[in-house]
């Protein structure tokens, strides 16, 4: 596969200034890149043109712009000659990716981690002064809090409803979804209708959880008893002769009113566990089933003893990814309740401790918690790719 | 054999009809949505929205004043023979023995005795008045039933709308780009620290995105970005890539070698073989992708709502819609109508583009 001579033998100095350059040309791309548009931005911004103008002139900016710079600095590089051009190309490519996710990603993890632990206003800018290095570490021990942050998320009464909470959602959300979504599956691939049906339960996934919030909260809507119920839910519960209540906010059964907002959630997803699976069963050779059934098995039996095992590893990577989905809810929570009724989950606690009420220091902390339970399938998802043997 | 076929048959039934049970309890609430947005403020405030179908109702026929029958609603009232006091009139109404129904309507003083008769009917009384109000960025006059006149802000959906198309579009096809590239120099260049790197984007994909918020709100607004839709582009793209450059990277590799071993024999660069070669033969893999990158910023709420804030004039549409939620929050007619404006867009490329969306879905299964 190599089609460049950057492996060739080179001097101590060549090799320091080629990775220099490998590392500047990343930066380089991508500093240009965000010089020029924050330009047109300006322009723009002082312009009076009309929205839509601005829209086609922001996206024609945006999208030109990038693909502009590849040009270029893949044509600078291509003039360089031989040896300079197999070291430097493939940072051309991979360069301005690797250090988006350095900056987004990766450089936020440790960030977060040194902010958390800070007090609410985090470590003080520009915490460190080579001139004036006791100064600048006694301002940092005046907000330095160590671990107090993380004592308080374990301790605090909300947080601990929140982890509750979560801990429902997994329970309750990522199960029902797995379930649920290998019922329709094998039901649709048995019936007349199945382009159809898979069609109307996957829709769900092109809705925002806004517009889900909106959705249920409709059905979920109630009025007094005296009056006529405009709530689907609430309209079958006094028609069967029931009390209205006010399903997600009724405190009294907490915290199993998190259950109907957790339904909105399955709602959502299960289209997307379906379709996996439903891909997953088209693989089980038919020669098996057959081979089963011949030997008397009924579908039930085929179902657990050789449907089941057969896509086990697609039940897999479902389960992880609807559990790590339900870890990070915050969206329908926050149009549904905005965390109250004791519906707080820990992605509305992280938003309400850094956002609302400024303390940046705890809510970083309750961020780094939610990475560390990320972790396992993190570290799940390395050992399957090295198992791939990729490269 | 013949049970064995009842039996299939029997199987068919429950599995087709199982089915349909899930798909009508799966479009409900979205079909419910929709036909309340096209009802009247009074029609959804009053009644559920399942009325539209045919349904017994009771009709007004007659309206009696009700001193015209020397009634005092004070006390008990005598109707055609039948005894009844105002309470029960007005909550339930009676039925005398000739079998018609009296009903009160309004207060003890100034109510009128009405005499309905129970019938098949539908409410069809739609509208278009709440998109129109929705849409538009002026304010409404809405006349109240009693006369009374309730100016009402628009909700501006036009020019959320197009602030969602421009942060978006470039949301999508920027990290589109950048991904393309970075996996064609995964897949097919060699250079050193090609596996760390690597390992760096599959350790990446599941990373929470709250982590990154606080960081890259202090550089944005060290930057002086914070608000604008270069913040959201960078945003999007960054927390993109991890599962764009994954997803492109196993289609590229996947391409057929001779093709791309003949370009290079005949002299073609690795820029040329990208733009001329890889990028046509991997339009599934980056359609897959755009599509669901373009659903996800397009539905995102918590991004915008941390770089983009409060200005009305950058808002986008979740933004719009999660407003009316926090401050209208019983304004059903506005709610329903702007919901399914939220997702009109996200529909229609869904159901254009179907194909490709799970095509993507089966592909990445592995983002978190």
């Amino acid at each position: 596969m190599q089609y460049d001579s950057s492996q060739q033998k080179v001097g101590l100095g060549t090799r320091i200034v080629t990775n220099i350059l490998r590392i500047l040309l990343p930066v380089a791309i991508l500093l240009i890149a965000f010089w020029v548009m924050y330009m047109g931005f300006i322009f723009l911004r002082e312009g009076n043109a009309p929205k839509w103008l601005i829209a086609i002139v922001a996206i024609a900016w945006g999208v030109g712009g990038v693909a502009a710079l590849y040009w270029i600095f893949n044509w600078l590089v291509e003039r360089m000659g031989d040896p300079w051009r197999g070291r430097l190309q493939p940072f051309v490519f991979v360069g301005p990716a690797v250090a988006m996710l350095i900056w987004f990603l990766a450089l936020p993890v440790l960030r977060t981690f040194w902010i958390s632990l800070f007090n609410r206003d985090g470590p003080p800018e520009n915490w460190f002064d080579i001139n004036n290095i006791s100064g600048s570490l006694e301002a940092l021990g005046i907000r330095f809090v160590g671990l107090q942050n993380y004592v308080a998320v374990f301790t605090d009464r909300l947080m601990q409803e929140a982890f509750r909470n979560n801990i429902m959602w997994i329970v309750f959300g990522a199960t029902l979804t797995v379930m649920v979504g290998l019922l329709i599956a094998v039901l649709a691939d048995r019936s007349k209708f199945e382009r159809l049906g898979k069609s109307a339960i996957f829709l769900p996934m092109a809705i925002s959880f806004v517009g889900a919030g909106v959705i249920w909260n409709f059905i979920y809507e109630v009025r007094p008893e005296n009056l006529p119920q405009i709530g689907l839910l609430n309209a079958i519960v006094v028609g069967l002769g029931g009390q209205p209540q006010p399903w997600p906010q009724w405190t009294a059964i907490a915290p199993w009113n998190n259950l109907f907002l957790i339904v909105i959630v399955i709602w959502l997803q299960v289209g997307y566990a379906m379709v996996l699976f439903s891909a997953a069963l088209k693989g089980i050779p038919s020669e098996l089933m057959e081979a089963g059934r011949v030997d008397g098995a009924n579908e039930i039996q085929i179902f657990f003893r050789i449907m089941v095992p057969y896509i086990m590893g697609t039940i897999i990577t479902v389960t992880t990814t609807v559990v790590i989905f339900t870890l990070k809810i915050f969206d329908v929570v926050g149009v549904m309740t905005g965390g109250q009724f004791g519906t707080e989950v820990i992605a509305t606690q992280f938003y309400r401790q850094s956002f609302t009420a400024r303390n940046s220091g705890y809510g970083s902390a309750i961020a780094i918690v939610l990475l560390i339970a990320i972790v396992p399938v993190m570290i799940y998802n390395l050992k399957q790719f090295r198992e791939q043997e990729a490269f | 054999m013949g049970s064995m076929q009842s039996q299939r048959r029997w199987g068919g039934l429950l599995v087709n009809g199982g089915l349909l049970l899930i798909i009508l309890l799966w479009t409900i609430p979205t079909f419910g949505l929709f036909i309340s947005s096209f009802r009247t403020r009074e029609a959804i405030q009053t009644s559920g929205w399942w009325n539209v179908f045919p349904h017994r109702a009771y009709e007004t026929v007659a309206v009696i004043n009700p001193a015209d029958m020397d009634l005092d609603p004070t006390g008990p009232m005598v109707i055609e023979g039948t005894v009844t006091t105002f309470e029960e009139l007005r909550e339930t109404g009676i039925t005398t023995e000739d079998g018609t129904y009296y009903k009160w309507v309004g207060n003890r003083r100034i109510g009128r005795l009405e005499i309905q008769e129970e019938s098949w009917t539908v409410d069809w009384d739609f509208t278009l008045a709440n998109y129109r109000q929705v849409l538009s960025g002026k304010s409404f006059e809405y006349s109240r039933p009693d006369g009374t006149v309730e100016v009402i802000p628009g909700d501006d959906f036009v020019s959320a709308f197009l602030n969602s198309l421009a942060v978006a579009i470039p949301a999508t096809v920027i990290p589109i780009l950048v991904a393309a590239f970075a996996a064609y120099g995964f897949a097919w260049m060699n250079f050193p620290g090609r596996r760390v790197l690597f390992i760096m984007v599959v350790a990446l994909l599941v990373v929470p995105l709250q982590i990154a918020l606080v960081p890259i709100l202090r550089d944005f607004r060290a930057l002086g970005i914070n608000g604008t839709f270069l913040a959201m582009w960078l945003a999007h793209t960054g927390f993109g890539l991890p599962l764009a450059t994954y997803l492109l990277f196993n289609y590229i590799r996947g391409l057929p070698r001779e093709t791309l071993e003949s370009a290079f024999i005949d002299g073609a660069s690795h820029f040329t073989v990208f733009r001329r070669l890889i990028l046509p033969l991997s339009v599934p893999a980056l359609a897959s992708f755009a599509i669901f990158q373009f659903l996800w910023v397009w539905n995102d709420y918590l991004v915008a709502l941390i770089f983009l804030g409060g200005n009305p004039e950058t808002k986008v549409i979740t933004q719009r819609l999660a407003d009316i939620v926090g401050s209208r929050g019983n304004d059903w007619h506005l709610l329903t109508a702007g919901a399914f404006l939220t997702m009109l867009l996200p529909l229609i490329v869904f159901f254009s583009l179907q194909r490709f969306f799970v095509r993507g879905l089966l592909a990445g299964s592995v983002k978190g």
